[in-house]
């Protein structure tokens, strides 16, 4: 279509700047947070918003904060993440966000400024090549050098964003295209030429899934993150099918919560740190239902001897992901919401029972694995364990809207095992990309959106510190967030791997130096909290929760602590190393070695 | 998962694709970038504008790996927010494939008389004639330019420039 062509006869047709067309362009999406930093190449755009009321505009301390605070915006409630940074150092410290995005399929709509069309290209001052830097790491990405089109490019550029499999898109706008005058158009005129995502399911695909799962002996569901970007109605569908099947549930880093942990059908998280129940139900199924989930390595451990005796259906609405590392006998490209409704709505219109005797038995089997305790630790009169920790901020949060995020590494995998989700969208950890320094700007995004509600970043001492400025950002915005340190003054996961595999040489691995984070909470102009004793964490933990300013509590745990039950890297999901193994377990192969 | 790649046990095929895509700045780019990340190779590369009044470019890509990797490229071709269609002719639609080179042979005496010959019997014409030297250009499928070059090598041959593969369907329909 012509330019002119699209602008005939459309009603919201407006004459305004660049600048001006960005804020009423958000504004249309009903965007009303954006995280960002100014810088030269944006002036006109942060001008627009100066005169503009209407979208809050959350001042971080660094760029890549922006990125991850509106993740953790995005991922809690359901909406686009909205990030503006100028060009240049602005954009390139964008990059980790985005890619961590992209990893976890996060919608972000990213808009960075640019120099001047006519220096593009002569590495003038802040300059950088963003949309070439940014071309791996987003799902789309536009340069806008033509004033007259970037209304339909930020239209464009939140379709694509959300539509589909979700995640991060950029938009880059040279600074003579905000001052420069063109026409508005609305978001209704857009629709993508190109980019048409199917997101509805395949009938005859489902029914032959049904058949399977009605035909199963030892079936087990395995769901992951595409469960929660679907919505709540797709984690309500979930229940229900568990509930008119019975099969047991085990899920993904990415989709916990979408399931309620507290249901007896609910085998735990799976993969690497996963429990034995849920590592072994995979291992073992004859049906193996993926819904939502890719089949991440994390996840299968050793390829060639992932779940060897069951057959896999696999929906997703992503195609790529669809034989990509594990070969599956059925797939489904679909909406995980949309496959799950047609999965109940054929079940009960054929009147689908499950084969109860093989399912008893199978929930026999089930319940022995149980029994093993695999997520058990020896607790400590003297020192605090961290999986102890973890136990009473979780029993001491109970009754509470609780929004959980998380740095990566040990303290992560612990959050992971321990802290139980019963709603989607409650839980925001870096599962892809493995970001250290994710969760505290992203407490931050979830606290803006939802002012009321106990938002607390499980961190560790050494991620934390790498996005630790957005304390300041907190404190600007009245947001308090609770940083719950398990201080172990090591890079813990780092330690535990040259443990396992390089003799014990902790290369680097230690946290020296560190700061007195309860000193630091006073500079910050926040609250600082400290527990060295078992005996004196449940009165710090209440007192965090009770006070109405961001916290940081440093929680002082054993250092020599390692994340069990584990599938060592190169083994399959039947050779977990457990806590209390006298001989250490199955060891890591030379193959496993060179894995990550 | 590098040892697990190999566990499919199947062998490396080669084969034919083209990608119609929106011709925005950077869309060669897009795609190289996917070929690049993901260690898929390429062994050759072809790319215009097709329909102007469409903004559309053609971009046929021969490539090879096991049937499991051809399939993931495909699907990540088809992820790309710019990509109208994916065609494989190796193992979907029945294709025709070209490629066009020009092939420098520089010698004098038997060698010069040889090159000739040969060149006339795979249809390639001299474009660029001296006293020492010959320029061919030849048509054909990939195969046939290969073969055209290894005879030209004891021949005398400097110079090869190849324009990679173009393809299009067999019979009335368009891709």
């Amino acid at each position: 279509m012509d330019k002119d062509d699209r602008l005939a006869g459309t009603a919201d047709a407006l004459q305004m700047s660049g600048a001006e067309i960005v804020i009423r362009a958000l504004k249309d999406q009903g965007v009303s947070h954006i995280f960002g930093y100014p810088g030269g190449a944006v002036l006109p755009i942060y001008d627009a918003l100066f005169q503009n009321a209407g979208i809050i505009h959350v001042l971080v301390r660094h760029e890549q904060g922006a990125v991850h605070a509106a993740e953790g915006y995005a991922r809690s409630t359901g909406k686009p993440g909205v990030v503006l940074v100028t060009s240049g150092p602005g954009a390139t410290n964008a990059v980790t966000g985005l890619t961590d995005a992209l990893a976890d399929s996060i919608p972000l709509v990213v808009l960075s400024g640019q120099v001047p069309t006519h220096l593009i290209g002569t590495d003038a001052f802040q300059e950088c090549d963003t949309v070439g830097i940014t071309r791996p790491c987003t799902k789309h990405n536009w340069l806008v050098k033509d004033v007259n089109a970037l209304s339909r490019v930020l239209h464009e550029a939140f379709q694509i964003a959300t539509a589909g499999r979700p995640g991060p898109v950029v938009v880059d706008i040279p600074k003579d295209v905000q001052f420069q005058t063109g026409t508005y158009q609305g978001p209704a005129t857009v629709n993508h030429r190109t980019y048409k995502p199917k997101s509805e399911p395949d009938a005859e695909a489902i029914r032959r899934a049904v058949e399977m799962m009605a035909a199963a002996q030892r079936p087990v569901f395995y769901t992951g993150g595409g469960i929660v970007n679907a919505g709540p109605e797709a984690s309500r569908l979930l229940r229900e099918l568990v509930d008119l099947t019975g099969f047991p549930i085990t899920s993904t880093l990415m989709g916990l919560g979408a399931f309620p942990a507290s249901r007896p059908e609910w085998l735990g998280m799976l993969g690497m740190h996963g429990t034995y129940e849920a590592n072994h139900a995979m291992h073992d199924c004859d049906l193996m239902i993926c819904l939502g989930a890719r089949f991440d390595d994390r996840v299968t451990g050793k390829i060639s001897a992932f779940s060897p005796g069951s057959k896999k259906i696999h929906l997703d609405i992503d195609p790529a992901q669809i034989n990509k590392t594990v070969r599956v006998d059925l797939p489904i490209v679909a909406d995980a919401g949309k496959g799950l409704a047609e999965m109940v709505r054929l079940w009960k219109a054929g009147r689908h029972k499950p084969d109860a005797a093989a399912l008893k038995a199978w929930w026999k089997q089930i319940d022995g694995w149980r029994a093993r305790k695999s997520l058990a630790f020896k607790n400590s009169d003297s020192l605090i364990k961290p999986q102890y920790a973890l136990d009473r901020l979780y029993a001491l949060t109970r009754g509470r809207e609780t929004f959980v995020t998380t740095e990566v590494g040990q303290h992560q995998m612990w959050a992971a095992q321990r802290f139980h989700f019963d709603e989607p969208n409650h839980w925001m950890t870096s599962g892809g990309l493995g970001t250290m320094g994710y969760g505290l700007p992203a407490a931050v995004g979830v606290q803006m959106a939802h002012p009321g509600a106990l938002v607390i970043d499980i961190a560790g001492e050494a991620s934390v510190q790498m996005t630790m400025q957005e304390m300041s950002t907190a404190m600007q915005y009245d947001l308090p967030i609770k940083i719950f340190i398990l201080n172990n003054e090591y890079m813990g996961m780092v330690r535990q791997w040259q443990e396992l595999l390089h003799g014990g040489r902790y290369s680097h691995s230690y946290s020296e130096a560190l700061p007195d984070f309860v000193k630091l909470a006073d500079a910050f102009g926040c609250l600082g909290l400290r527990a060295e004793t078992p005996g004196e964490l449940d009165g710090k933990i209440k007192q965090m929760i009770d006070t109405r300013r961001p916290v940081l509590f440093d929680c002082r745990v054993d250092p020599s602590e390692n994340v069990f039950p584990m599938i060592p890297s190169g083994a399959a999901h039947n050779e977990m190393i457990l806590a209390d193994m006298d001989d250490g377990g199955p060891t890591v192969s030379e193959a496993g070695k060179m894995l990550v | 998962m590098s040892d697990d790649k190999s566990m499919t046990g199947a062998e490396s095929e080669r084969h034919t694709l083209t990608v119609l895509v929106d011709n925005e700045a950077g869309v060669l780019a897009r795609v190289v970038g996917l070929f690049s990340g993901r260690g898929y190779n390429i062994e050759s590369l072809t790319v215009a504008e097709v329909d102007p009044m469409a903004r559309t470019s053609r971009i046929t890509i021969v490539t090879s790996g096991t049937e499991q990797v051809i399939e993931q490229i495909e699907a990540q071709l088809r992820r790309l927010v710019v990509t109208h269609s994916v065609t494989n002719w190796t193992s979907e639609r029945a294709g025709i494939e070209r490629e066009m080179a020009l092939v420098k042979v520089a010698g004098d005496g038997d060698k010069r008389v040889e090159a000739l010959r040969a060149a006339d019997a795979f249809r390639a014409r001299a474009i660029d004639t001296t006293h020492s030297s010959f320029v061919f250009e030849i048509t054909g499928a990939p195969a046939k330019i290969d073969s055209f070059v290894d005879l030209m090598r004891p021949l005398g041959l400097v110079d090869v420039s190849r324009t990679g593969v173009a393809a299009i369907s067999r019979g009335p329909e368009a891709m």
